[in-house]
């Protein structure tokens, strides 16, 4: 029996599909960081994306197809981890919902949403992690995304291992937790509406005085570096879990890839 | 009133580049949403409040025929007269109908969203009856021949020049060299202009932001004492209400009410509440002959018992429209239709049809700001989602959006097929890009690029490089 909780626990890494296509790093510091705390992390091939671009474009069919394959390829794990709050979320709260009156997949889904959590969540709400073994010198602010904090309530968890990174100073920054603008397709079908949000968000960066921006989902963290580069403002731009796995030097979004 | 809300995006980009408005725009972002940060702040059972209210909501919406009932019967009792009128043209005609039997000429008018959905003013002027706003926001907005761009805040979207503006231009009666520099000048010399008018009209139209079913009571609240003159002074009262305006009891009014304020201009109270019951009785000192009461329905009760019900919770503080992000770039007029921001998004659709208002429920980043903020839990982002999965259903949106989703749904359903053609795509795209860490403009991406650098992706996808990490592993351990 005890040898039974000493098992270290068995994650499946949710890649998420924009780590997959554009940022690899995220994915390798999430490993990292859930391996130093002593869970053996897998990833499950069969999985593709959240569904979050059908889901919020109307499209339940393809959603529910999506969903699906994701319950099953995730079924054997003792807990499910995502790199973002925005699709953590969608696994979480929206998968049960997709299959209301679908007895049976309501309990698949219900079992599943259970065992799913965003990475920082994870490392201190289920691990009880207090601090990372990390170093990032220099100034940092944090966006918080809106999923991840307004459905899942990802707020004091980041900024708590952030602060235990050696070097590094925190510089909140005014709005930190008003959306960015990306919203997913919102920033492509409606382009000039969502670029007057990330316009107020990077004034808002500036301002915060920071060298580096953090958050802690990419969809976010494209449409800000994309911004703060249009406007050839020199803020780095990274994951939450890319500094404090202590992989700050790679270079930062928009700036090249391994 | 006319409906622009197919021209959304237009719309949208006027507002953006409309520096008067934008300027206008920075009192919605800072002022509102600190003061309802106070406000709440200030009183620990605000949550148990919100609570309690939605209880308070839904148990009337399940039975809102006795209730509606219950109600006409008590204000019956109250010497007062109800209408109902299914939908706006109704409305306007029984409006139109005791005006001409009251022989009016002048009305007077309390703020009424309810007013503006069913274009009373207009009307009322084309049948030779004027109508007079006597809010000042909707004074502003009368002067100018405009909208309300808010529901609790009509002409935020003007500045104080543009007011002082307008009423040199319309007060041309008064001396042109007097001084209107200070806002208090302004409201000072649109209340003496307005004091007359009160005394002229010979019916005031309200609105109401409660029906008391268990006295047959409307209750208005206000902050410039305007209302309580236009439903007091002239010999008759009418107000026109939606159906779901209705509550059981005083003590269910009283609950809700706690909330109305904070949420929307974060005052504890608002500086009136005006609770009527009838008209004038003979030991009354004053209020008016005649009470009539407008029941409108134009929509609403084919919400119930539909995933939009939740809607009819609605209390118009203006809260979600306070902290949406859409909102806050474009104002209200943008939206095209009487209701703005994300509660318009969802109202609008139900009743002027959403092959008008596609726009409105996908114009948000479903940022969730505007639920964590509804003091009645209303699940906008996920009523708006219900609203897509309509369109989509009815294959209203355009195709080029429906043959993208289905083509990039057609790989995610399918993880072998999702794999091969992502790791055969990155390598191809990091040829056709030559290694540039980002670009300004990529083909098929310029909703993207136009205004943002989008950064390159790698060579090769996480899950390749994965697979060959655990590949090497394996080999090591052999």
């Amino acid at each position: 029996m005890s040898d039974e909780i000493r098992k270290p626990p068995r994650v499946g890494l949710f890649v998420t599909c924009l780590v997959d296509l554009f940022r690899p790093s995220v994915g390798f510091a999430s490993v990292k960081l859930l391996e130093d705390a002593g869970c053996n992390v897998e990833v499950p091939m069969a999985q593709t994306c959240c569904g979050q671009p059908a889901y919020n474009s109307g499209d339940r069919d393809d959603t529910v197809a999506i969903a699906r394959n994701t319950i099953e390829a995730f079924e054997e794990f003792d807990y499910v981890v995502a790199p973002s709050g925005s699709c953590a979320g969608m696994l979480k709260k929206h998968y049960p919902a997709l299959f209301k009156g679908d007895a049976h997949w309501e309990t698949r889904a219900a079992a599943f949403a259970a065992r799913v959590h965003e990475l920082m969540s994870f490392l201190v709400d289920v691990l009880g992690m207090e601090k990372v073994d990390a170093v990032h010198e220099g100034t940092v602010t944090y966006h918080d995304s809106c999923a991840g904090l307004r459905e899942l309530g990802i707020a004091g968890q980041p900024r708590r291992l952030l602060s235990s990174v050696s070097g590094l100073e925190m510089r909140e920054m005014r709005d930190a937790d008003v959306c960015c603008g990306f919203g997913g397709t919102f920033c492509v079908k409606y382009p000039d509406i969502s670029n007057r949000i990330v316009e107020e968000k990077t004034s808002n960066i500036k301002a915060s005085g920071a060298e580096t921006l953090l958050a802690g989902d990419l969809g976010c963290l494209m449409n800000m570096a994309g911004k703060l580069q249009r406007q050839g403002m020199d803020v780095k731009v990274r994951h939450v879990a890319e500094v404090l796995a202590g992989m700050g030097d790679t270079p930062a979004i928009g700036k090249g890839n391994r | 009133m006319q409906i622009t809300s197919p021209a959304f995006k237009e719309n949208a980009r006027t507002a953006l580049a409309d520096p008067q408005l934008q300027k206008a725009l920075v009192h919605v972002r800072s002022g509102f949403i600190d003061k309802r940060v106070k406000a709440m702040d200030a009183l620990p059972e605000f949550d148990a409040l919100r609570d309690s209210a939605r209880a308070i909501k839904d148990h009337t919406l399940t039975h809102l025929d006795l209730y509606l009932e219950r109600y006409e019967e008590k204000v019956r009792e109250a010497g007062g007269v109800v209408h109902w009128a299914e939908t706006a043209d109704d409305a306007r005609s029984v409006v139109l109908e005791i005006c001409r039997a009251a022989g009016a000429r002048t009305v007077t008018k309390g703020k009424s969203m309810i007013t503006e959905e069913i274009g009373l003013n207009d009307f009322l002027e084309k049948e030779g009856v004027r109508p007079v706003e006597t809010d000042l926001g909707e004074y502003i907005i009368q002067l100018r021949g405009e909208h309300p761009s808010h529901i609790i805040a009509p002409a935020v979207h003007v500045t104080r020049d543009q007011v002082e503006a307008d009423f040199r231009r319309e007060h041309d009666h008064l001396r042109p060299d007097r001084d209107l520099s200070e806002p208090e000048a302004l409201l000072g010399e649109a209340r003496r202009v307005l004091r007359a008018e009160y005394f002229s009209a010979d019916v005031g139209i309200t609105g109401a932001n409660f029906l008391v079913a268990e006295t047959g009571s409307s209750v208005i609240v206000t902050n410039e004492g305007n209302g309580d003159l236009t439903q007091i002074l002239p010999r008759v009262h009418v107000v026109i209400a939606s159906i779901e305006k209705v509550v059981p009891t005083l003590e269910d009014m009283s609950q809700i009410l706690r909330l109305l304020a904070r949420s929307a201009t974060g005052q504890d109270m608002s500086v009136y509440t005006t609770v009527s019951t009838g008209p004038r009785r003979p030991d009354d000192p004053d209020g008016p002959e005649e009470y009539h009461v407008i029941l409108l329905d134009n929509g609403r009760s084919s919400m119930l018992g539909t995933e939009f019900q939740d809607m009819l919770r609605c209390i118009r503080c203006g809260a979600c429209m306070n902290h949406c992000p859409v909102y806050h770039a474009v104002g209200g007029h943008a939206y095209g239709w009487v209701y703005p921001g994300p509660m318009g998004a969802v109202l609008t659709p139900s009743l002027a049809g959403i092959d008008k208002s596609g726009h409105l429920p996908n114009a948000s980043t479903f940022c969730g700001r505007c639920e964590a903020v509804c003091p009645m839990h209303i699940p906008l982002p996920k009523m708006m989602r219900h609203w897509r999965e309509r369109e989509f259903a009815r294959g209203l949106n355009p195709a080029t959006q429906r043959y993208g989703l289905r083509a990039w749904a057609l790989f995610a359903r399918h993880p072998r097929l999702y794999r091969l053609a992502t790791s055969l795509a990155l390598p191809a795209l990091s040829f056709f890009t030559a290694r540039r860490p980002r670009f300004r403009y990529l083909p098929l991406a310029g909703g993207w690029t136009r205004n943002r650098d989008l950064p390159a992706p790698p060579s090769r996808t996480f899950m390749q490089q994965w697979r060959e990490r655990e590949a090497e592993k394996q080999g090591a351990h052999a």
